[in-house]
């Protein structure tokens, strides 16, 4: 091959054109792809105990045209309900809180974590994208991605290009993508750091519904997002092959949750008022990933390591692994494991203190804090006759969110601030 | 500097590459259906959209992206 003799060369055209990623390179071309439809169909149950419940259904469907060219349809369709936790502290007392809409109240019991019980959407997500083989050593793809929720849209394009060379045992890639999202809150954003105006607090409708507008814009906003991929996927021998991807991602606009807040107490760790959380208009944020995928002679193992760093001071670091083993030709049982390790973004804080200024930036979503996360999965699939599939999987996933170093003040002692968050994912998927 | 010395270990590294690697008739295993790298697109997408939704940081295999109004 060409590039045998121009090895060097082939590693700066890399470096100097960036050359190259796809989406998900793939480090074995498909070799005789079917001119024909084939479908990967799933639906999911994803359910947090007291919390959040969700169903997904997930449609993707490629056909090939000829032997250069790939096009992939993917429809995504979701429903979410139930209750997440508003960023709010736990109290001796009941608490009473303001739904997002200003429409309403509700009541969190004494020592409970605050929930707020109005989380509910439906989301459709559709997405086309065509990869077109230039030639032996040349592959390109773009798409077009968008979807709606109520208060939430999003639509966005992308394209990559790649570059294998050394007998199609090293792939280059570079690939970029772009999102526009806008966001229009259910009752307008909130004023950042604004005091949830309460009912209670007012003799009047009229005096209250004033207290609240002036807590709330009235208008959408936007977020964009910039994303850029480089991979590089290199066959080792017969069985392994390891695939590297460093991405840099820049968001700006609209980066606060809505829908969060933060207690502001006094010294004896008393709730005087909730304020609205506010987060910083832009994020750039950095990762690297690697993984490694091998071929046993009765099953597949992969393992792989994420560094992710953020100019928030957010970091993680995840570790993931999945085996499988075919119990016969037909057959298969896997194991999928999956660690999970974060540091907190520097704004997050679990409360404000009265006494203290508001400081530029405050989050108390969980999310964002110290946290830690495992998965522990197990999934049976079986081949059918046609080249049909069926498989079913079920996983355990943990979430358990750490004090980042606060000092937590009076009553606040008495109560989980940090509550572990434990969800089960149940998924049925059909491939023909 | 640094960007001399990354561009070299770039190109070492990608030269190291050209030891690796098999020839086209020893491709059996590595054709294999699931040793693609997407494989298991549906899983590995749902899975995304899930730590996406509940965790700081995102993407890495593939785009962080936008897309949704959960995190």
């Amino acid at each position: 091959m060409q590039l045998t003799k121009n090895r060097n060369i082939a590693g700066a055209l890399a470096m100097a054109s960036c050359s190259l990623v796809g989406q998900s390179a793939q480090a074995a071309a498909p070799a005789g792809l079917l001119d024909d439809w084939k479908v990967d169909a799933a639906i999911l149950y994803y359910g947090e105990q007291s919390r959040v419940q969700a169903v997904e259904a997930i449609g993707n469907a490629q056909k090939a045209f000829g032997d250069t060219s790939v096009l992939d349809i993917k429809l995504v369709a979701d429903s979410l309900t139930g209750a997440s936790a508003s960023g709010a502290v736990p109290q001796g007392e009941s608490q009473t809180f303001t739904r997002p809409s200003g429409n309403g109240q509700y009541v969190v019991a004494a020592a409970e974590t605050p929930l707020d019980d109005t989380f509910h959407d439906t989301r459709v997500q559709g997405s086309l994208n065509w990869t077109e083989t230039l030639s032996p050593d040349w592959k390109a793809n773009g798409g077009l991605y968008g979807s709606k929720e109520f208060d939430y849209m999003s639509m966005g394009l992308n394209g990559g290009i790649e570059r294998s060379f050394n007998k199609d045992n090293t792939s280059l890639s570079l690939s970029g993508s772009y999102t526009y999202d806008q966001v229009d809150p259910v009752g307008g954003r909130p004023v950042a750091f604004s005091a949830m105006a309460l009912r209670q607090d007012f003799d009047s409708d009229a005096a209250y519904r004033a207290a609240f507008d002036k807590t709330r814009i009235d208008s959408s906003d936007n977020k964009q997002t910039l994303d850029l991929m480089l991979g590089v996927t290199q066959v080792l021998n017969s069985r392994w092959l390891v695939q590297a991807n460093y991405s840099l991602s820049s968001v700006s606009g609209y980066l606060t949750d809505p829908y969060k807040m933060l207690s502001q107490v006094d010294g004896t760790g008393t709730t005087q008022s909730y304020r609205y959380e506010h987060r910083p208009d832009s994020r750039l944020k950095q990762s690297f990933y690697l993984l490694a995928k091998g071929a046993l002679d009765s099953g597949v193992v992969d393992f792989s390591y994420r560094f992710s760093s953020d100019d928030w001071d957010l970091q993680s670091h995840t570790l993931d692994s999945h085996y499988r083993y075919y119990f016969s030709g037909n057959v298969y049982g896997q194991l999928h494991l999956r660690y999970y390790q974060q540091q907190a973004a520097n704004f997050y804080r679990p409360f404000l203190v009265v006494t203290e200024a508001l400081p530029d930036y405050a989050s108390a979503d969980y999310r964002i804090g110290d946290m830690t996360g495992y998965t522990l999965g197990l999934k049976f699939g079986q081949r059918l006759a046609g080249g049909n599939e069926m498989s079913f999987r079920l996983e355990y996933y943990q979430q358990n969110p750490e004090n980042n170093g606060t000092e937590l003040l009076g009553q606040l002692n008495n109560y989980d601030l940090f509550p572990t968050v434990k969800a089960v994912v149940a998924q049925f998927g059909y491939s023909f | 500097m640094k960007k001399t010395i990354l561009a070299l270990a770039v190109m070492a590294s990608l030269s190291g590459c050209a030891s690796f690697g098999v020839e086209p008739w020893e491709r059996a295993q590595l054709a294999r259906a699931d040793m693609a790298l997407d494989s298991e697109k549906n899983d590995l997408a749902l899975d995304d959209h899930i730590y996406f939704s509940k965790e700081g940081s995102s993407g890495g295999r593939a785009f962080a992206g936008g897309g949704c109004g959960c995190n």
